[in-house]
């Protein structure tokens, strides 16, 4: 799969610098995995790389929809509780149908999921570009209101999905289609899409343009407000497509879903390459950086190196390390 | 013409008692953090079950219940409880301590009874009632029924929560418990008491050991997470996963006879049930409650989940 993807993005990105620079996510990809190998062994087996990197889906689809956000100059920091609110929506919905749809309900409410989500981004996409407010202020505003909202939904507590739907659903998350993972096959889809649309069509173009000079854009006849809308409605259907191979996992929404996924979809897409001030986003290196980030942790439990209490300031550094070594791969 | 007398002079008798009641209704204001997670969400849960229980079974006491979605607001929501009406009792379960000694001080001070509970106040002399469960004895009864179960030998797994004292106690518990035996520690990291982190977490784990014969994760939403990991592992070996708390779900397992779930400790919030009992029971009954209640953390076995189990509860 490594290998698929590291080939992939430097053949098909011909508008843009073919260079070393974008192999930059991938070479901290492989280093890390030599790394990993040689503190354990095990970590390279078929069944620890399958489920680390299915573990990573829900942050490489998303962040797929926070590449186009962010590469248009935009920021959601709603995602994460959007993910929860999309969750509870949809197992309510599912759960309501159930008595009288059966195993129908599932794909409805995969439909139900997707139309939230969709309206979920574009009324941050209205508020940032009709409303005029700051990205990092409305979508922080967004991101209260949805964790608000799934709370209430829940009473605090949980909210199961209906116990004949969950032997159905369960291999949405725990099958496999030719030895794959689904939530690996559901990310690579939606990656090759945004690829498609980022580096191949117009509206990708646009995205760019938009982020890297709004004057400019302007000039050239781009519409600043349909273009960024229209990123952070992308980024609703990614959080939707989430939230649907979420689900079958444990079969539940809380209040604690989805809590700080932000934080570490921001993370996947800069170690990826895109820039964070907008004008240059990578797909194929932000879903290398959300397996990064997933491997990291793993790699932290695999480890007898690190006291519990410390895990996370390995974390952070190595971060920072991989950050420097696309850094430096760029001269 | 007698007899309806008579009657008259009762129902005025019965209104003048009535109205008389309805005057000197002793006020019960319970102030609790708002629903944010499982644990605290079955606080507000038995908290409005308890106040709607006493309000009908007694008259005379009015249970006011108030949550409040973080420390200031809960020092405002006192602030305006004893302002407004004069209270018999409080009924707190404190944010932080540090943050709600005083202002507890100052409702005492009008001369509400004062009941805390699970979190401690800085000042233990402002309370009349202390009500909390033992968080060592969720880890060390855990431990017990393990040692014995396994006859003091295997492989365990840990899974805490967040840094907390909470979490640190269980865990103290658990450890200081299986000192002595040759029931082996194979690994021990946090989890933030979420289910995700602790599927993930469990994934792991599987992956690092070859061999795993017990698992405990110190809170219930850690333990759904750990359950769905092995299922998806298909490993057999794994006797025991255990988790701890009460979650009904949980408690439903243990009720149904689970092979691999058969025990559960509870760090119950029903507690606050409790207290407002006691409570009521100083003002109504003159029952003489001042003092310190520690809930143990009895193991909940087939036999006993009944008493555990609140369907309607969303923990």
């Amino acid at each position: 799969m490594n290998a698929i993807t590291q080939n992939a993005p430097i053949a098909r990105e011909p508008g843009f610098n073919i260079s070393w620079s974008d192999s930059g996510p991938f070479i901290a990809l492989a280093a890390l995995l030599v790394i990993g190998y040689l503190i354990n062994p095990d970590f390279l087996s078929a069944t620890n790389l399958s489920n680390v990197v299915a573990r990573s889906a829900f942050i490489a689809i998303i962040a797929v929809g926070a590449t186009f956000v962010i590469s248009s100059g935009g920021l959601d920091l709603s995602v994460g509780s959007m993910a929860a609110f999309i969750t509870g929506v949809m197992i309510l919905f599912m759960n309501g149908m159930a008595p009288a749809y059966g195993n129908w309900a599932i794909p409805a409410g995969m439909a139900v999921a997707l139309v939230v989500g969709l309206l979920c981004g574009l009324v941050n996409g209205l508020i940032v570009t009709v409303g005029k407010i700051e990205a990092f202020i409305a979508t922080l505003g967004t991101m209260g209101i949805f964790r608000a909202l799934i709370t209430y939904m829940s009473d605090g507590g949980t909210i199961p999905i209906d116990r004949s739907l969950r032997e159905a659903y369960r291999p949405v998350y725990f099958g496999t289609v030719a030895g794959v993972p689904i939530p690996i096959v559901v990310s690579l889809a939606v990656a090759a899409l945004g690829a498609f649309i980022l580096y191949r069509m117009k509206y990708g173009r646009r995205c760019a343009a938009v982020g890297a000079n709004e004057e400019v854009a302007r000039y050239s006849g781009i519409s600043i407000v349909k273009t960024r809308t229209l990123a952070y409605v992308a980024q609703g259907g990614c959080v939707a497509i989430a939230a649907m191979c979420y689900v079958p996992r444990l079969g539940a929404a809380t209040p604690t879903t989805g809590l700080l996924w932000e934080l570490q979809v921001i993370t996947a897409v800069v170690i990826g390459g895109t820039v964070l001030r907008g004008g240059k986003g990578r797909i194929w290196g932000t879903v290398a950086g959300a397996v990064v980030l997933e491997l990291i942790a793993n790699l932290m439990v695999l480890s007898d190196l690190v006291s519990e209490y410390l895990v996370g300031a390995v974390q952070g550094a190595i971060i920072i390390i991989a950050m420097l070594i696309q850094r430096f791969s760029r001269k | 013409m007698l007899k309806s007398k008579w009657l008259s002079t009762v129902a005025l008798c019965a209104l003048l008692a009535a109205g008389g009641a309805q005057a000197q209704k002793k006020v019960v204001a319970v102030s609790i953090p708002a629903a944010t997670h499982g644990w605290t969400a079955g606080v507000v849960y038995h908290a409005q079950a308890a106040a709607k229980e006493i309000n009908k079974a007694f008259p005379g006491v009015d249970v006011v219940v108030k949550t409040s979605p973080s420390a200031a607001a809960q020092v405002s929501a006192l602030e305006d409880l004893s302002a407004s009406r004069n209270l018999a009792a409080l009924v707190i379960l404190p944010f932080s301590s540090e943050e709600l000694t005083g202002p507890v001080k100052s409702v005492k001070g009008k001369g509400a009874f004062v009941t805390v509970v699970d979190r401690g106040l800085t000042d233990p002399g402002v309370q009349d009632l202390y009500v909390a469960g033992d968080n060592i004895a969720v880890g060390r009864n855990t431990a017990k029924y393990l040692v014995d179960k396994m006859g003091g030998k295997g492989n365990l797994v840990v899974l805490r929560g967040i840094p907390t004292v909470i979490d640190d106690e269980r865990i103290k518990g658990f450890q200081d418990t299986l000192k002595g035996t040759e029931m082996k520690v194979l690994d021990i990291q946090y989890a933030n008491w979420n289910s995700d982190q602790a599927f993930k977490l469990m994934q792991d784990y599987l992956a690092k050991y070859p061999k795993i014969d017990a698992v405990w994760a110190n809170d219930d939403d850690m333990l759904l997470g750990v359950l769905e990991a092995i299922k998806q592992s298909g490993r057999k070996e794994i006797k025991y996963a255990l988790g701890g708390n009460g979650m009904k779900e949980i408690i439903k397992k243990v009720m149904d006879g689970d092979a691999v779930t058969p025990v559960e400790t509870p760090y119950p919030p029903s507690m606050i049930k409790t207290a407002i009992y006691m409570t009521v029971a100083n003002l109504v009954g003159q029952v003489p409650v001042r003092g310190a209640v520690k809930l143990d953390a009895p193991l909940i076995t087939k036999q006993n989940a009944k008493e555990y189990y609140f369907p309607d509860s969303p923990f």
